[in-house]
């Protein structure tokens, strides 16, 4: 049996919503969706576990504030603690109150830094990349589903067609 | 599907599809620029290599060049120093505090915002770099291991907590936009023709680092948007509250009080706005997005603008009483002279910028009006460079010995410098506006059917 490649192009992300549900319902497997905007709903639909990106970022954070503390620490009062304007240098925690800001600097610096390229990483995006869109139309107003099929394709394609898809084309592998 | 309460104004005007969206964003990028945007760049390029010209010789001959005197030792440079960072500030504003707000009308406006702030914050970044006297030795603010004994930073100084404030603002400012400006750059990649223009698609294959659009990635794309805004969001109020902490913490008459920070934060969303207005407004006409940047955009920006310019207002009379009530004769002769002395005219001029103009804004005819809006914009800008200025020239020309009083009065040096950031500015952003894409077009056909006006008509 040869394997092919359906990709159905879908003109209205509310079609494409209803689509996606009614083909799941079905038992068949959609490979992965294009879209040129963030369609709201879509990844339940498509059974897409919850991302992790926050989580990271709290942790991202509570290690930039983790490291900022450490320098503080380290700068002012252990290598060479001055007395400023007679303010307590003999103890991280006396001298507390003036360390906020730069600690809450520190904190989101590391988050939302750590995190973007954690984003970047994990969706493999690259300065210079290649697009794996089929289609350089759904970056503009067509959406794309791509379902991958064993053997014959028409069960596949007349329920594409009956859920919405203006267009449908075929890709052997 | 979002609902939406149809007596809501549309945020897009005109029968617009996904496609008709892609192609106005994409218009000025592909298109020529046109006779007025060669005008405008020629003007800003001559203003910021002046400039330039200016700064070279300061740092060729030293500070003494500005008008600076041992009295009056921060002028012109901290106060357009104080002014860029606030005029930043509206671009996070909008950005990150309407994101978590879900305000939609932020959509057509972000972008560019965001922008302004990016080339606010550089120009900024300029004023106390030239003011060290030898920029090449920027790098000790930074707490590096260095050669010369355990030289470190101070971690007390508010003068430290800026460098990490505003090297943190900047740099989180950038990573925001470019994270929202991925999907854009690659809309304007698959538009471009391999054959017609190969070293543009080229460009913007590069900038827009493979993005598809895949599900997962978008699901990723929001989250990581809201965390970013929700990051960014205390990072905005944090910065011009240090900033005003360079004042506040220092027992310089008129500077040492505790109302500073909320004021400054108040006063930078109040001038940024301000600056948001005076740059869309040209720009929904130069490169064509009227039905985008609507009357609705600008009358939502104003009600802000008069609910911080209330605020400000507030805050004038509050310090004037405080001065008052706090029985402390140098605090008292501070604000008296600076309402009746020798800088009298300029607190003229910042009352009635920045009090008297935004009350405008309650007649819906005025609000709701480009030509006003853009003229009182331009008040506004003005009108809080004047209030720096009162700030730190009124504090500081009379401070507590009279035989040390002296005036300031600024140097063509000073002048250059200013107009040269001016151009710098404008420069960067008519740059801007021919090869990014001006609008979060991705977002803005999310909420087309919600807010289209075609779409709600229908309805």
């Amino acid at each position: 049996m040869s394997k092919n490649t359906l990709y159905g192009i879908f003109d209205d992300e509310e079609v494409l919503l209803a689509s996606v549900k009614e083909i799941r319902a079905n038992n068949i497997e959609i490979e992965e969706v294009f879209s040129p905007f963030p369609v709201h709903g879509l990844d339940k639909a498509l059974g897409l576990k919850e991302t992790r990106m926050a989580i990271m970022a709290f942790i991202y954070g509570c290690l930039g504030l983790s490291l900022g503390a450490l320098m503080i620490y380290n700068i002012m009062i252990v290598d060479w603690p001055q007395n400023i304007g007679g303010k307590p240098s003999f103890t991280f925690y006396h001298n507390m109150p003036a360390f906020v800001p730069i600690l809450f600097e520190c904190t989101v610096l590391f988050a939302a830094h750590l995190m973007s390229i954690t984003y970047l990483i994990k969706c493999g995006l690259f300065p210079g990349g290649t697009s794996d869109s089929p289609d350089e139309r759904t970056t503009d107003d067509k959406f794309l589903m791509v379902i991958n099929v064993d053997g014959d394709t028409s069960s596949v394609k007349a329920m594409l067609t009956k859920t919405g898809a203006t267009e449908i084309n075929e890709k052997d592998a | 599907m979002h609902k939406e309460s149809e007596i809501r104004d549309p945020l897009i005007l005109g029968n617009k599809t996904y496609h008709d969206i892609s192609k106005d964003i994409a218009r000025p990028v592909e298109g020529k620029a046109n006779k007025y945007w060669w005008i405008l760049f020629s003007l800003s390029l001559v203003l910021f290599l002046w400039g330039v010209a200016c700064m070279a010789y300061t740092i060729g001959t030293g500070i003494g060049a500005w008008g600076l005197n041992k009295t009056v030792n921060w002028a012109w440079d901290i106060t357009n120093f104080v002014w860029w960072i606030g005029i930043g500030h509206a671009g996070t504003l909008i950005s990150a505090v309407l994101l978590l707000f879900r305000q939609k009308w932020r959509m057509s406006i972000n972008r560019s915002a965001e922008a302004m702030t990016i080339f606010a914050v550089a120009q900024a970044a300029l004023f106390p770099l030239i003011h060290m006297g030898r920029p090449w030795l920027a790098y000790y603010v930074f707490p590096i291991p260095n050669q010369f004994g355990s030289l470190w930073v101070n971690f007390n100084s508010p003068l430290l907590w800026d460098v990490f404030a505003i090297s943190t603002y900047f740099s989180v400012s950038v990573v925001f936009w470019y994270i929202g400006l991925i999907p854009d750059f690659a809309m304007i990649r698959d538009r471009m023709s391999a054959t017609i223009s190969p070293m543009k698609k080229q460009l913007y294959s590069f900038l827009s680092f493979g993005w598809s659009g895949k599900a997962k990635h978008w699901q990723r794309f929001e989250e990581v948007s809201l965390v970013l805004a929700g990051l960014a969001t205390p990072l905005v109020f944090s910065v011009h509250s240090i900033v005003s902490m360079d004042f506040a913490t220092s027992i310089v008459p008129g500077w040492h009080t505790t109302i500073f920070p909320p004021y400054f934060v108040l006063g930078a969303l109040f001038s940024g706005f301000a600056m948001v207005e005076t740059l869309l407004i040209i720009m929904r006409k130069v490169v064509s997005l009227e039905s985008y940047i609507t009357i609705k955009h600008i009358e939502y920006m104003n009600v802000i603008i008069l609910l911080t310019g209330s605020l400000v207002g507030t805050a004038y009379i509050t310090e004037l009483f405080m001065s008052w009530y706090s029985g402390v004769e140098f605090e008292q002769y501070a604000f008296l002279n600076r309402a009746t002395g020798p800088y009298w005219w300029a607190y003229a001029i910042m009352m009635t910028c920045n009090v008297l103009t935004p009350q405008l804004y309650w007649f819906k005819s005025i609000r709701t009006s480009f030509v006003a809006t853009f003229v009182l914009s331009i008040f506004i800008n003005i009108g809080m460079w004047f209030e720096r200025f009162v700030i730190i020239v009124t504090s500081l020309h009379r401070d507590y010995l009279p035989s040390a009083w002296s005036m300031f009065s600024p140097t063509f040096i000073d002048i250059g410098i200013f107009l040269g950031t001016i151009g710098f500015f404008f420069t960067l952003f008519l740059l801007y506006s021919r090869t990014f894409p001006v609008i979060a077009q991705a977002e803005l056909k999310s909420i087309l059917k919600s807010s289209g006006s075609e779409y709600k008509n229908k309805k």
